[in-house]
């Protein structure tokens, strides 16, 4: 994998040999993956296995214990705190519980990046901000909504917004379509598919949706046994071998899926 | 990205009533403030014309930003009657300007008069006021019944709950309670003191401290600090269980949220409440002599048998039948606001202070109302 024609500047995202563990209990061991410019890479394994675990140590929320991360061509171990600063300007983070704030309404939440780094008058910022509740299938009158006044649905769609506030090129999306319907989740990877196509997103996106996964994901990555144990398109997956990657893609779910 | 940031900016040439506008340089929101000021630039700069046609292939970079402010451009020119077209933009430009058009106005909300919104406001506190007190009662009335229910049946009681309630309410409230009462003791005993010295009737120092101790200040200190401590406790709590459903899931369930939560933590009060107000006269008391000895010159002897002819026991079972009306009102308060957060993070830290508020208030209240109470029956 690492001696690939890519470019290293191709690599928006570079994990080598990461370690994180909890106590004396190992989430991920030696795990190394690359996110590319431009592509929406889904990310999959078994509950459990530690794949909020990788994105929060990507992010910096989590400590590691050994290996190396960078994003950007930066080293996340090396970067001063304005450098640090800028490149959380350039990234954009759905948790998988929203976390919104919930002393915020809607708008108000997916203000809170933009009048953090960016100089905009009032009225600017608020058509910005009904722009991007818009932009994610949200009604209008959602903005004056507070987090605790939302369906689920509704809050994965305003926290997709809160991420999306400074047209970040990167998204970390964790489990975006877990609790949606059907047809909610399609609208959403649809959305998904074209912010990457007009704005030149990268997506790195957990999820167990086999849907999502089919039709929006250019690559796939497997977790389990605490390593990345296939990387590739979806066809890539269907041939792999290992055990965990041959039952999730092969499945009954996963057939009936298929063959729909 | 090394790149400079190159700024937005534009050209436009007319032809008889036709204008091309060229836009240039990067549209982001980097240039946030300069793109609106172009927005109204360009608006001006334009004039009357019929006809105005956008040209993008020069620019650097386009986001949302971007975007939004060339969709409003040629929504306020479209709305002027003037037709606006981009010819040979790209897919990508004309996807982007696609996924930022059509969207509604924004909301106004209705603005009212200052002077209508204050008058609203009081009124509202006013109602509040009253709604709360009305929804105290009921709630101590809701209590009153689970515990009947409890003494019914006390297997189903949670007596974990309740132990693990009463270490947390006596047991680690005592030591502080203590050290404050005692230091309390010391200061009224060092001032009654001071000024009784000026009519040599420095032994009256013990009457003085031994009846205000035993029928006040040792139940206030306590009852101020337990309201602090674990009144504060409880709301957080209850408070971040209704933040998080967990109340909904006991009722559904098919448990009563008062039988699980409130009634353990209400009855440990009871309990802990003139548990902690004795070991606070104890402190109190002993403050007192330590600084009459001390300071004042009366030995220990002395001021154990004038404490033993003046203190009868009317003086200390003041204080003890004050405690529990105390614990019950203190739990009440703090259970009532706990279950009356709303969902956000804020509301949290609102009903906690208001819990600790309101408690203390009420704990001072009633105290007058004892105080004219025992008054009236000579007690
Ligand atoms: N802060 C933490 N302290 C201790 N253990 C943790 C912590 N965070 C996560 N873990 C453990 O790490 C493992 C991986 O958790 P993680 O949240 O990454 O799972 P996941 O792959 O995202 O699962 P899901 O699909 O259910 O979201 C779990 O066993 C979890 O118990
Ligand atoms: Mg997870």
């Amino acid at each position: 994998m690492d001696a690939s024609p890519q470019a290293d500047q191709d690599l928006i995202i570079k994990v080598r040999n990461l370690v994180v563990a909890f106590g004396d209990k190992t989430i991920l061991d030696r795990l190394s993956l690359d996110v590319r410019r431009g592509e929406i890479l889904g990310f999959v394994g078994g509950s459990g296995t530690g794949k909020s675990v990788l994105t929060r140590a990507i992010l910096g929320l989590v400590e590691k214990q050994g290996g190396t991360i960078s994003v950007f061509d930066t080293d996340l171990d090396s970067v001063s705190e304005a450098g640090k600063r800028a490149l959380e300007k350039r990234w954009g983070v759905m948790f998988q519980h929203g976390a919104l704030f919930s002393s915020l309404t809607v708008a108000q939440n997916i203000q809170v990046p933009m009048r953090e780094y960016l100089d905009l008058s009032p009225t600017m910022m608020n058509d910005l901000a009904a722009l991007k509740i818009e932009m994610v299938g949200l009604r209008p009158d959602a903005g004056d909504k507070f987090p605790s006044q939302l369906s689920g649905g509704m809050i994965k769609r305003a926290a997709l917004a809160r991420a999306l506030a400074l047209d970040p090129e990167v998204v970390f999306l964790d489990e975006p379509t877990s609790g949606l319907d059907p047809i909610g989740a399609a609208d959403f990877d649809d959305l998904i598919r074209t912010l990457q196509q007009t704005l030149g997103l990268t997506v790195f996106m957990v999820t167990h949706d086999l849907d999502s996964l089919a039709s929006s994901c250019d690559r796939i990555a497997a977790l389990a046994d605490k390593k990345v144990v296939a990387v590739g398109e979806l066809k890539d997956m269907l041939s792999s071998t290992h055990p965990w990657v041959k039952s999730y893609f092969r499945g009954k779910r996963a057939l009936a899926r298929m063959k729909g | 990205m090394t790149t400079t940031l190159s700024n937005p900016a534009f050209e436009i040439t007319f032809a008889q009533d036709q204008a091309t506008i060229i836009l240039t340089g990067e549209w982001t929101l980097d240039h946030g403030r300069r793109l609106e000021i172009i927005m109204g630039e360009l608006l001006v700069g334009l004039g009357e014309v019929r006809k105005a046609s956008l040209d993008l292939k020069r620019l650097d970079r386009l986001d949302t930003l971007g975007a939004l402010v060339i969709d409003q451009i040629s929504h306020r020119l479209g709305s002027d009657g003037v037709k606006v077209e981009m010819p040979d933009a790209s897919d990508r430009h004309l996807a982007l300007i696609g996924a930022v058009r059509h969207r509604n106005e924004p909301m106004v909300s209705p603005r009212r008069s200052r002077l209508v919104e204050l008058l609203a406001d009081v009124g509202q506190t006013v109602v509040h006021a009253g709604q709360d007190l009305v929804r105290g009662i009921s709630f101590i009335g809701e209590v009153v019944v689970a515990i009947g229910r409890v003494m019914l049946r006390p297997a189903s009681f949670r007596w974990a709950s309740l132990v693990t309630q009463l270490e947390l309410i006596a047991f680690r409230g005592a030591p502080i309670i203590i050290l404050i009462t005692f230091l309390v003791g010391c200061i009224v005993a060092q001032q009654g003191i001071f000024q009784l010295r000026r009519f040599g009737a420095t032994a009256f120092v013990v009457d003085l401290v031994g009846i205000i101790t035993l029928r006040e200040l040792a139940l206030l200190l306590c009852a101020i600090m337990v309201a602090g401590r674990s009144g504060s406790a409880f709301t957080a709590e209850i408070g971040s269980m209704k933040m998080r459903e967990e109340i909904d899931a006991l009722r559904v369930m098919g448990l009563n949220p008062v039988d699980v939560l409130v009634v353990p933590r209400i009855l440990a009060l009871i309990i802990a409440m003139p548990i902690l107000s004795f070991l606070a006269s104890l402190a109190g008391l002993f403050g007192a002599g330590l600084v009459s000895w001390i300071y004042g010159g009366i030995a220990p002897e002395t001021f154990l048998s004038r404490l033993q002819s003046v203190i009868n026991h009317r003086h200390f079972s003041v204080g003890l039948i004050k405690a529990p009306f105390m614990a019950v009102v203190i739990g009440a308060i703090a259970c009532i606001e706990g279950l009356n957060v709303k969902g956000s993070a804020e509301s949290l830290g609102q009903q906690v202070t208001a819990s600790v508020v309101k408690s203390i208030f009420m704990v001072i209240v009633l105290d007058g109302l004892f105080a004219m109470f025992f008054a009236s029956i000579r007690f």
